[in-house]
This record gives structure tokens, sequence and C-alpha cells, in this order.
């Protein structure tokens, strides 16, 4: 009996490991596998190299860094005001019969796959944004960086709205009735009073929201144009690390694919900082 | 929240406070852009792929002129119940050592809880490359079922350990001491009391682990897919991207039609790589 307990115990301990081996397996695969790439074709040139041609031995991987900067920025600029004050209005103004139908729709766009948010931005979007853009006479053919930011704000939409609200929930609520008695209106007592209190909680929603927009892959594929060449306009396609790993992997050998694992690393190193700025916020927010 | 006040006092506030105003505003404004366009996402794609889920659909042979969704259906449960076996184990003995044996504000729980974290904000893709560099390759199991489902596993390994852990710690600790004090092990009141009452909260993780594992695409194109495959029937072999399929089964026309010149171009490519052979071979 207690012999069975130990073993027990020394078996979960191992499932506890799970993930840090994980981590661990992760972090030594892909950087052993993407550092001799940017060893070989020098750190500078891979970083900072304008030009993607990998059948005359270009790999410059600039263009896709500011195309993925590009499209995040663009989704932050849609997404952070209307998530925030769609998570106000959850919070705050929803009338409460409507209320449990409006969350659980929240969790229905968190919960639809990124290829059908895809699907929606190429059969919808880009044709909407491809007459929009000749009508306003800048051309493009609708895949552009308008377009995946418009789709990745959507799909940010969720994970703003959530984190906010729960933060702006934890807020103790004589805050707001402080506010109220001081002769604030009601919104002058949300957006001064309540929300700067809920600071952090509102910035790490931003936060994880950058993360899944810097490492959305195929919904950015279907729309973004994918040319790998420096952004030329907002109605202009552009290419993100994302995609440039996914439609170029198939069929890319030796150096080529060591570069592009070398993309999924620079992506990987994007990932972890946006990570540890989580962690950093959340531990403020305990202390 | 809301404090209430007649219709007609509210007006005249806001007619004092402009600002207000055109902050409300603003609010509802937000709030019906989201909504109004998640309605129009989830309509659209259920109008427009609804009539087309006929019975030929579901056929058993897949060809080009029928693209059955019957292969990537049972690709797709035989990939979730692969990465579920794999996952739910790992996940629920590390939620029952972090809930149940660890001690509270220990160091070992707080890199735990980092790394679960640091694996939850991984995007898929990155899953992906490291499927394919490690089990694919290193491993030597090709692009296989097993590759994906591993790639899958730890993919989803966080989601439910963090919603077993949860369930486990709302589990009362009168229960724990009742079974304790009736003379049961830990090991007993652990399967015996406390697993049994959390069966709902690790349940409702395990069925959002199986929507994102039906959900993924990137994670699995390298690891449990072969590319020219991936370029013949983009949509309906080999489990990718079961949803589209499944409501929209015209997807190949649809799809396939903007893609047409991205496949010219990667038609054109294939022939100026000397080494593609080379590389298909291995």
């Amino acid at each position: 009996m207690k012999r069975g307990e130990g073993t027990a115990k020394w078996i979960f301990t191992a499932a506890a490991w799970t993930s840090i081996g994980a981590v661990i397996l992760i972090c030594v695969f892909l950087f052993a596998s993407g550092f001799p790439a940017i060893g070989k074709i020098g750190v500078v040139e891979f970083l900072t190299g304008k030009i993607w041609k990998p059948g005359n031995e270009l790999y410059g991987i600039l263009p896709m860094i500011i195309g993925s900067l590009y499209i995040t920025a663009g989704a932050m600029v849609f997404g952070i005001p209307i998530g925030i004050f769609t998570a106000v209005f959850l919070a705050y103004y929803c009338p409460k019969k409507i209320y449990p139908f409006l969350k659980r729709a929240v969790d229905l766009l968190a919960g639809i796959p990124s290829v059908v948010y895809g699907f929606f931005g190429l059969v919808v979007l880009v044709p909407w944004i491809r007459s929009i853009g000749r009508g306003l006479g800048l051309g493009g053919n609708g895949s552009s960086i308008l377009t995946a930011s418009l789709l990745l704000a959507i799909m940010i939409l969720p994970t703003i709205i959530g984190v906010t609200e729960s933060s702006l929930r934890a807020v103790p609520v004589q805050y707001y009735e402080g506010a109220l008695a001081l002769g604030a209106t009601h919104e002058r007592s949300i957006f001064r009073v309540v929300l700067p209190a809920a600071k952090s909680g509102v910035v790490t929603g931003v936060v994880l929201g950058i993360g899944r927009a810097v490492g959305e892959t195929m919904a950015v594929v279907m729309v973004a144009g994918n040319q790998a060449r420096m952004p030329a306009g907002l109605f202009k396609g552009v290419r993100t690390l994302t995609a440039n790993i996914v439609i170029e992997m198939g069929y890319a050998a030796d150096i080529h694919r060591e570069a592009l694992i070398a993309t999924g690393v620079v992506l990987f190193i994007l990932i972890l900082i946006l990570n540890i700025v989580v962690a950093l916020l959340k531990r403020k927010e305990r202390s | 929240m809301r404090y209430s006040s007649n219709l007609k006092q509210k007006l005249q506030l806001y007619k004092r406070r402009p600002g207000s105003f055109i902050v409300m505003i603003l609010v509802i404004g937000s709030a019906l852009t989201t909504f109004l366009v998640l309605f129009f996402l989830v309509l659209y794609i259920l109008s427009k792929g609804l009539p087309y889920i006929t019975p030929s659909l579901f056929s058993l042979r897949y060809t080009s002129e029928n693209v059955s969704v019957i292969p990537a259906l049972i690709n797709t449960v035989i990939m979730t119940f692969l990465s579920l076996l794999i996952a739910i184990p790992l996940g629920i003995g590390a939620a029952i050592f972090l809930a149940e044996y660890a001690r509270r504000g220990n160091r070992f729980i707080y890199v735990i809880g980092l790394t679960t974290e640091t694996l939850s904000g991984i995007p898929s893709i990155i899953y992906g490359l490291f499927g394919m560099i490690f089990f694919v390759t290193t491993c030597g199991w090709g692009y296989s079922l097993l590759a994906g489902a591993c790639t899958l596993a730890i993919m989803i390994l966080p989601l439910i350990l963090r919603t077993t852990e949860e369930a486990l710690k709302s589990v009362s600790d009168t229960y724990r001491e009742g079974s304790f004090g009736l003379g049961a092990g830990k090991l007993r009141t652990i399967f015996r009391i406390v697993l049994p009452s959390a069966v709902p909260g690790i349940l409702a993780g395990i069925i959002l682990a199986v929507g994102r594992i039906v959900g993924e695409t990137a994670a699995l194109i390298y690891t449990a897919e072969r590319w020219p495959r991936f370029l013949k029937v983009y949509w309906n072999q080999d489990g990718h991207c079961r949803y589209t399929c499944i409501i929209w089964p015209t997807k190949g026309c649809i799809w396939i039609r903007p893609m047409r010149r991205q496949l010219y171009y990667w038609s054109s490519y294939w022939g100026s790589i000397p080494c593609r052979q080379q590389w298909l071979k291995k």
C-alpha cells in the first residue's frame, strides 16, 4: 500500500515535468535547427536583408518582420478600441437579460477555428477591400495589409474582451459608486476611475491579443497576399513571418529549409518576449 | 450595475455633458459592431454552406468530381482520439501533482505555471515546425498520424492541465478530510473521491481541447501531411480544415481559384530548385 503511494507520487511528478520537458525540447530543437542557418547567412543579413529570394541564395526576412508588425499594428488599431469598448459594454451597459446570450457569442467567436476566419476573409473581406481600393484609385487585388488587419482584429476581439471584462469586474464596485457620488457621469466614472484601476488586466489582454495576432497563420495566409517584398501600401499585399514558413516549407531544402526554421525561431523569440511581458504584468497585478 | 434613472433625466444629464454622450455612443457602437460582425460571420457561413451538405458529400470514395469529406472526417476522429490518449493522462497526472501533492508556493509549481503559460502562448505554426523537426525528422516517424497526434498533444496539454487543476482545486477540502478520516490512503482519496467530483470540470477542459484539435491546421501541415497531397486536395484529405469541408463542400473550386496564381508560382518554383528530388526522397 505504502509502496503504491510512493510510485503514484513519482508518476504524477513525472507527468508534471512533461510541460517543462516540452518547453525545453521545443527550445532546443528549434534553436539547434535555426541558429546554424542564421550563422551561415549572417545575423545582420538575415534580420535586415530586404530581399528574400531563396533561388538566388538571398535570405533577408526584414520584409516579413515588417509585414508581421504592420498587420499586428493594424489589428491593434481596430481591435483594441472596439474590444475595450465592448468589454465596458458587457460589464456596465448590457441589460441583464441579453448578457448570457452575448457572453456566449463572444465565447463562440473565440472558438471558431482560424481557417474559418480565413475563409470568411477570403470570400467577404477580400472582394470588399478590392472594390474599396479600386474605388480610391489605390489599386491592389484585395489581399492586403488592410484586409489582414481587419480579419485579425476580429480574431483577437474575444481575447481582449474576455480579459478586459474580467478585470473590469474585479474592480471593487465602491470605486464606481464613489465616482458617481462625486457627481461624475456613468461614462466618466467608468473611463476615469474603473478602467484605470483595471489597467494591468486590460494591458494583459492587449498583449495576449498581440501574441495571437503575431502567431496567426492560416487566416493571414489566405488574405494577406503573401508577396515577399517590403510593404508598399495599405492596399498592397504583404507576407508575414508565419506565412513565410507555411508557404515555402513544403518544397524547401537545405539552407532554404534552415532559413525557414530560423524564421520560426525569430517568431518564437518574439512570442517568448510577449509571454515574459504577460508574466511580469500578472506578477505586478498580484503584488 | 446600472443605477436607474428615467430617460428624461438621462437626456438632460447628457445635454450638460456632451463628452459622456459621445463616449456612450462609442461604447454602444463598438458593441454593436462586434456582435453584428459575429452574427454576420456565422450566418454567412451557415447560409452558404448548409445547402451543400448532401449525401454524396459523405460517400466513401474521394474523387476529384465528388470531394467527399469522409477521409478527412475519419482522420480527424483518429487524430483527435490519439492526441487525447496522449494528452489526457499527462495533463491529469500533472494537475493531480499540482493540486494534491505539491506544497503551495513551491518554486516547482511556479516553474510549471510559467511553462504551461508559455506553451499556451506558442502559435500553432511553431508547434508544427517543432513537430516536423522532432517527431518527423529526428524520431524518423515521417509524416504520420502519430507525429501529428504527438504535436497536438503537446499543444493541448496546457489547456487540459489548467482546467483539471482548477476543477481539482474547487473540490472542497472536507471531501478529502472525510476520506482520510475513514482511513483511505492518499491515492484512494484522489481516485475515488476527488477525481469523480471534479469530472465535470475535467470534461469541459477535454471538450475545449477537442475543439482546438478539430480546428487545427497549421500544426498539422508539416507533421501529418505531405506537400504533394497538400497541393492536390488541400482541403479534403487527411484532416485539414474539417469545418470548412463540412460546411462548404464546394471548397475545392472556391479555394483553388484565388490560389491558382500561387499554385503556378509554386509549380514554377519547384523546377528551379535542383535539390528538390533529393529532398523528396528523404
